[in-house]
């Protein structure tokens, strides 16, 4: 009796998120099949691995799987280095603890396009923006950021976004070490480093393992940062798969290549997400 | 028939025997204590009793009826848990009255039973608030009150008493064995003290790796233990057990050798046949400290004075040391040698089995 | 040096330190407020101003030309409205799974999260199909139901790892007190976790609001939350930076306010618990 309760009240979730997983995706694959443009409506005729075809030989594949792969990884160690250190040297009581935490976390909860559009034009921007007048001000020539380094003023906004959310993470973590511990290694003459190195390192190892599934999570599907900012440009430069498949799909209405590269998308996510779900399993205590 | 019946419990985990056939018996009215050391099942057995896990195999039968598939719910048993699980959003009436709310009783009736039973344990004043305003023997009351309320067949208690100080412990104690009296519903109540044990309870049932090890009133289990681990289980300090040189029966006596000393013990007491290696058991109460030459020669390692008496530890020849319990005026220097008289009538025996394999004499 | 002006030392730094870092990385939020209420021509002044008279005159036209109030009654609609429906059907699963787990309990939770992890690209196009043809498209209705299905697996995490931490002999005690796995959640669980229940609400309404590729791909201007009208200003309006700033200051300030005063809870849900 208690388990047919127990199923009862988990059987709306799961459904829905089986629906919510199967429906699409068999539509996607099925529609990877086809023939499909949305300018041609009805010659709807099945045509193999053409649109796989299509999709991987197109000019745009290579440097979208790259982006993506550099994109991901580049934050993943902007913002876990970073937050990693950045959170040690600040792990101590000092004046106005509230309002740091207040302040570092505010970029966590802006808006990606209201992101991407504050630093392409009040940050980047070559002429008027800030980076610019820094430049200046030092005597060198700025630099127009989104055409020379594309990818790199993407990666610095994402990674603007993700770092307080890695650092607050970790603070969180660290106050929770055992100060006993700590004390402990210091009558035992540990320096600063190695407390650093032997202790807080690995009681950060399960809250790195959080913050590096939850971005990934997020990172993998980075869109309107770059619909907004750099729209894919100049080329391919800054264009990632779930951009590269947005521009097929409603900007050449070639349905059927978008399928095939929205299943290629997956196959990626599920290769990373293999070993990220095992890291998190093992984590994991139910 | 009797009241509460288990009978062959079996619980496994998935690679933990938890409880190996467990069999008891329990009269209405009593009040069972389960004690044993930490990880010998006393908890697994009362939540299982209590339907919060479910037994393997066998199967419990309460006033007549069979609930070992029952739900917890359905049981019409109370407990009240160690850390007194109160419901920390609701007040203190609510927690009194939430039971029979969800049991949909009229609220005239709720009213009624809610104060009769905050009266009696002194909680009329503090209805309204919430637990954590309350202090830990406030708590525990409450605790104690949510069951009462429900008027259940049996109460459990899972160490209700070990969150509290040790002053207030001994206060609670009184009042539980107060509250027996009053309601004379049966109880049963795990505790890994046995001071608890012994001042509770009408039996005490004593665990050790899953099984019953034994069962009896509390000077039963004093006086007669029928093996080693409860002999050692039962008393403070522990019962002194001497490994015996020699043990040669003969007609009427049984002649102990012991550290080049003999001593006789009534082969009528014995229940077991002797082993190759006896081992006889004394507790520190019954062994005396004398003037001249007796039953055993040591030397003073340490003396603990507790005030009202004091415990020396003495050195055997054999390397053992043994506990004596002396007045509390004893003025012994370390290392001064002591001659130990043993109280015959008070021994017990154990064969290599850690079996006792003597009977307590009758009539004292 | 003495050990204990070593110590004050060394706590001044600390504070010099975290307070640079978090004044740089709060700037460019700081810089957009303040652009906001300067005029087109003091928002692009070379060097950039810091002292001028302030204007609202900014937040008057962007109500004005993107009817901001219409966007952001959508953003409200669709972020609340989600949440909640992720909540209903979220809470007794996870309760389910954290009282009453299974062997299988883990490997269900590990394959939502799964599902979390499929790019939305991969189904970008047949939910738009289907989206068109059930009339969905530009629908508030539409968005919901997206997003409420996009966020209920951290939402069924977040909560299983709080009510997994809640004392089981409470629910126990709840047990022999008669009540049934409905009353146990209902009148103990719930009530108990009001905390972990708002916070969780709370983390996906700040992911909804935020929530970029669906609202782009799949409204319009009908049902348009703020996310996609403030990308609106990414071409012409771009070159007007106060109009700009005072758009996004409109789109982010409620959700910046509001998670300033839950971001202790924020961080701990969305690590599901593993960060205290």
């Amino acid at each position: 009796m208690k388990r047919s309760i127990t199923r009862l009240l988990m059987a709306p979730s799961v459904i829905l998120l089986l629906i919510w997983m199967i429906v699409p995706l068999s539509m996607t694959i099925y529609f990877s099949t086809i023939r499909y443009n949305l300018l041609y409506p009805g010659q709807n005729n099945f045509v193999g691995w053409m649109n796989f075809e299509f999709f991987l030989t197109d000019p745009g594949f290579f440097p979208a799987v790259a982006n993506t792969l550099i994109l991901l990884a580049s934050v993943l160690i902007i913002t876990v280095v970073l937050g990693v250190l950045l959170s040690a040297l600040i792990d101590r009581p000092f004046w106005g603890q509230g309002i740091v935490r207040v302040l570092l976390i505010s970029p966590f909860f802006i808006m990606p396009t209201v992101n991407a559009l504050i630093w392409k034009n009040m940050m980047m921007n070559p002429v008027y923006g800030i980076f610019a007048w820094i430049s200046e001000s030092l005597g060198f020539e700025p630099i127009d950021w989104l055409s020379s380094f594309p990818l790199a003023s993407i990666i610095i906004m994402v990674s603007w976004q993700w770092l307080p959310f890695a650092i607050l993470v970790f603070v969180t973590a660290l106050q929770s070490q055992d100060t006993e511990q700590k004390e402990a290694a210091q009558m035992d003459g540990a320096t600063g480093w190695h407390i650093f190195r032997y202790l807080t390192l690995p009681h950060l190892a399960r809250p790195i393992t959080v913050v590096v599934m939850i971005e990934t999570i997020f990172l993998l599907a980075i869109f309107a940062e770059i619909f907004v900012s750099t729209g894919g440009g100049p080329g391919y430069d800054s264009t990632n798969l779930a951009y590269l498949i947005y521009n097929q799909a409603l900007l050449q209405y070639d349905v059927g290549v978008a399928s095939a590269g929205g299943l290629f998308a997956v196959l990626l996510a599920n290769i990373v997400a293999f070993f990220l779900i095992r890291a998190v399993g093992k984590n994991l205590t139910v | 028939m009797s009241y509460l019946a288990i009978t062959d419990l079996q619980k496994h985990y998935d690679d933990y025997h938890a409880l190996r056939g467990i069999n008891l018996t329990i009269e209405e009215g009593e009040f069972i204590v389960f004690v044993g050391p930490s990880g010998c099942g006393k908890s697994t057995l009362l939540r299982t009793i209590a339907g919060l896990e479910t037994s393997s195999s066998g199967s419990i039968d309460l006033d007549g009826k069979d609930i070992t598939e029952l739900a917890s719910s359905k049981r019409d048993l109370a407990m009240v848990f160690q850390s007194y699980a109160l419901y920390p959003h609701m007040t203190v009436a609510d927690n009194l009255s939430f039971a029979l709310r969800l049991a949909k009783a009229p609220d005239a009736e709720i009213k009624e039973k809610v104060q009769s039973v905050s009266k009696s344990l002194q909680l009329d004043a503090l209805l309204e608030r919430k637990p954590k305003e309350l202090s830990g023997g406030q708590r525990q009351r409450v605790a104690i009150g949510r069951a009462i309320v429900r008027q259940p067949k049996v109460f459990l208690f899972d160490e209700p008493l070990s969150n509290l100080d040790a002053a207030l412990r001994v206060q609670m104690r009184l009042e539980l064995a107060r509250l027996h009296k009053k309601l004379g519903t049966t109880m049963i109540y795990v505790t890994h003290d046995q001071v608890e044990a012994m001042t509770l309870a009408d039996r005490v049932v004593i665990l050790n790796a899953g099984q019953i090890e034994q069962v009896g009133t509390p000077l039963e289990l004093y006086r007669q233990p029928n093996s080693r681990f409860v002999a050692e289980f039962i008393g403070t300090p522990k019962m002194n057990l001497i490994p015996l040189d020699q043990a040669v029966k003969q007609d009427s006596e049984v002649e102990l050798t012991l550290l080049g000393k003999s001593i006789s013990f009534p082969t009528s007491r014995l229940t077991g046949e002797l082993s190759n290696h006896t081992i006889m058991g004394i507790r520190p109460e019954h062994m005396h400290l004398v003037d001249q030459a007796a039953d055993l020669t040591g030397k003073v390692e340490l003396v603990e004075h507790l005030g009202s008496e004091a415990y020396a530890h003495i050195l055997l020849s054999s390397g053992q040391t043994i506990i004596v319990k002396a007045s509390a005026r004893i003025d012994l220097a370390d290392g001064q040698q002591v001659h130990i008289q043993l109280e015959v009538d008070e021994m017990i025996l154990l064969n290599d089995q850690d079996r006792v394999i003597s009977a307590s004499t009758e009539g004292e | 040096m003495k050990l204990t002006q070593q110590r004050k030392l060394r706590t001044v730094l600390t504070g010099l330190f975290a307070w640079t870092i978090a004044l740089a990385l709060f700037f460019p939020i700081f810089w957009m407020f303040i652009t906001s209420f300067k005029t087109e021509l003091q928002a692009i002044s070379v060097p950039p101003s810091l002292f001028f008279e302030p204007t609202l005159e900014n937040f008057e036209i962007v109500q004005e030309r993107s009817n901001y109030l219409h966007h952001a009654m959508n953003s409200v609609i669709t972020s609340f409205g989600s949440t909640l429906i992720a909540l209903a059907i979220a809470i007794p699963a996870a309760y389910s799974m954290a009282f009453f787990p299974t062997k299988k309990t883990k490997d269900i939770l590990l394959w939502m999260l799964s599902t979390k992890m499929l790019p939305a690209v991969g189904v970008l196009v047949p939910i738009y199909i289907l989206s068109r043809d059930y009339g969905l498209l530009d629908s508030r209705t539409g968005l919901i139901i997206i997003f409420t299905l996009m966020n209920l697996p951290i939402v069924v995490w977040m909560l299983f790892s709080y009510f997994k931490d809640l004392p089981k002999e409470i629910l126990e005690a709840a047990r022999m007190d008669g009540a049934t796995p409905w009353d146990e959640m209902v009148k103990v669980v719930m009530p108990l976790s009001i905390g972990a229940i708002s916070s969780t609400g709370l983390l996906s309404i700040v992911l909804c609001w935020n929530e970029a590729f669906w609202s782009l791909n799949l409204t319009a201007s009908e049902a348009a939350p703020l996310t996609a009208m403030i990308a609106s200003y990414s071409s012409p309006e771009g070159l007007f930076w106060a109009k700009l700033s005072a758009a996004s200051t409109l789109a982010c300030a409620p959700i910046v306010i509001f998670g300033w005063f839950c971001q202790k809870q924020l961080v701990q849900g969305l690590t599901f618990g593993a960060v205290k």
